[in-house]
């Protein structure tokens, strides 16, 4: 059968130079990079070689900088560290409502310390009011967090205006860039962002590898304590091979971005095109240009999500959803339902994520098979009927 | 996560669609969960001879749907109030935990039939 992988925002492939990069440092350079000896100079270099690819994808400078195991954990540095290393300053964070599990969360364990955040709201197309953050700052106001680019819809917020208000103001800003990473350009001279984060699994690097940018000046206190490992900001002898795989990624990234990115939304504008075409009762979710290029969010009225990726499951694609039966939760989408979606719709969501691996034929199969699962579906469902 | 035999209901779910001139119907679940399950029954001499059900919902919603209607076809009555969701997930094999409090109503659905048809019955 057929393979096709459209969940490229929940995880990718380790791209092939990336591990043929990684793979000295798994057998052979093994050192510790802190060793003086014969042993640790190669993982030295190769971690510093790495950390400079990542750095001039973010451009960025090397002291600025700190690997850690994912974006959960960037996240949680990034938002626990300031508002630790600030807490005589004031205690108030304020971010977004549509934000990822590891902000939220983190967000809502700083509470039991005493920290207060304003869960911003979105609008119908997933998008912030400016004016609503600018109101939302006190002078308690240490931090503000807003992702980059939605992970479930796309949507992207104005990260530099964003910035803008907060340097203005006065306020450290973290944008959690996971998604946007290798989709959209991270320049963070041009952004107004003081910390923001990037994860290797999102971008043709393994798991277990994720970085956040710390502008010079802005003071973090650590997660985890240990020896001086990056500039003792996070202990834990450093993931050599890791790294190296981030920069190759990034460095893989930065070239032909935008040649990319116009084939993903190329691929991306058929696929929601050809879904409104062939199947009646679809809506798009998300801002319809405000968006990242490789992902399209669907909803499929009178039909649950979790049926629908089990049927294209047994036709060999790949997707998710929105819908509570996915997620371990029992609570549909927490992004669809601040958007005003209704349950039903937001049940009935299904993210395809493009990415490197998918071509015109696999948006072909998808749009030949889509409209007989649909139907299959809608034909069993008591909603469908209710409605005709 | 699912066994094959909620796979296999899955992809080839009995008695989907209404039973016309239902003698009870029922109909269980919210939108807010995700899963909301309709049940129709016929009955004949205290016998169910035909049941038919149409449900929104995850696989284990489909699954369980189209297992309860296989299991009370031609039972008595009282032989299918005794079916539970428990009973249900039970002869698919099993469901992942999580499901089992979420996406197992078609007992419920079927009790609301049969509980549908006594007052029916009553009335006329």
């Amino acid at each position: 059968m057929k393979k096709i992988y459209f969940d490229h925002n929940a995880t990718t492939p380790v791209a092939d130079e990336v591990f043929e990069a990684m793979l000295p440092y798994l057998k052979g350079e093994w050192g510790n990079p802190s060793s003086i000896h014969w042993a640790g100079r190669g993982p030295k270099k190769a971690v510093d070689a790495g950390r400079e690819m990542v750095c001039k994808f973010l451009n960025c400078a090397d002291i600025e900088l700190i690997f850690t195991s994912s974006g959960s954990e960037s996240n949680n540095l990034a938002i626990k560290g300031l508002s630790w290393a600030k807490k005589d300053k004031g205690n108030h964070i304020i971010t977004t409502k549509v934000e990822h599990p590891s902000v939220l969360n983190t967000c809502k364990a700083l509470a039991k310390e005493g920290f207060e955040t304003t869960y911003l709201d979105v609008d119908a197309d997933g998008l912030i009011d400016l004016n609503a953050l600018e109101a939302a700052i006190t002078p308690k106001t240490i931090l503000i967090s807003t992702m980059f680019a939605n992970n479930e819809t796309g949507v992207l917020f104005p990260i530099k205006e964003i910035g803008a208000i907060a340097r203005r103001r006065g306020v450290t800003f973290h944008t959690d860039a996971v998604q946007a990473a290798g989709k959209t350009l991270l320049d963070v001279q041009g952004l107004n962002v003081d910390l923001l984060t990037i994860s290797g699994h999102k971008l043709y690097a393994p798991k277990g590898i994720g970085a956040l940018f710390v502008k010079r000046g802005v003071r973090l206190t650590p997660l985890i304590h240990g020896g001086h490992h990056e500039r003792n900001r996070r202990g834990g002898t450093e993931n050599v091979a890791g790294i190296v795989a981030l920069g190759k990624a990034a460095e893989i990234a930065g070239q032909g971005m935008a040649k990319e990115s116009e084939r993903m939304l190329a691929m991306r504008t058929r696929i929601e095109k050809g879904m409104q075409e062939r199947i009646p009762h679809v809506k798009i979710n998300g801002h319809l240009e405000k968006r990242l290029p490789n992902t399209a969010n669907i909803s499929f009225e009178f039909v649950e999500g979790e049926s629908l990726l089990l049927s294209l499951d047994m036709k060999g694609i790949a997707a998710s959803s929105g819908s509570a039966c996915t997620s371990g939760s029992l609570e549909p989408s927490h992004v669809l339902t601040s958007m005003g979606l209704s349950n039903e719709m937001s049940h009935g969501s299904v993210r395809f994520s493009l990415g490197k691996s998918n071509t015109d034929e696999d948006v072909d199969y998808l749009l030949e098979v889509m409209p007989a699962i649909v139907e299959r579906m809608r034909n069993m469902s008591p909603l469908y009927a209710a409605s005709k | 996560m699912y066994s094959e035999k909620v796979m296999d209901h899955f992809s080839n779910p009995r008695n989907v669609g209404e039973v016309k001139d239902a003698d009870g119907s029922g109909t269980v679940g919210n939108a807010a969960c995700g899963d909301i399950m309709k049940l129709t029954i016929k009955v004949e001499d205290n016998k169910i001879t035909d049941v038919k059900f149409k449900t929104f919902g995850c696989g284990a919603a489909i699954a369980t749907s189209s297992m309860v209607t296989e299991l009370v076809k031609g039972k008595d009555l009282n032989d299918a109030e005794a079916i539970s969701n428990a009973t249900v997930a039970e002869a698919l094999d099993g469901l992942p935990p999580v499901k089992m409090h979420c996406s197992n109503l078609a007992a419920d659905a079927l009790h609301a039939a049969i509980e549908d048809y006594k007052k029916k019955a009553v009335k006329s």
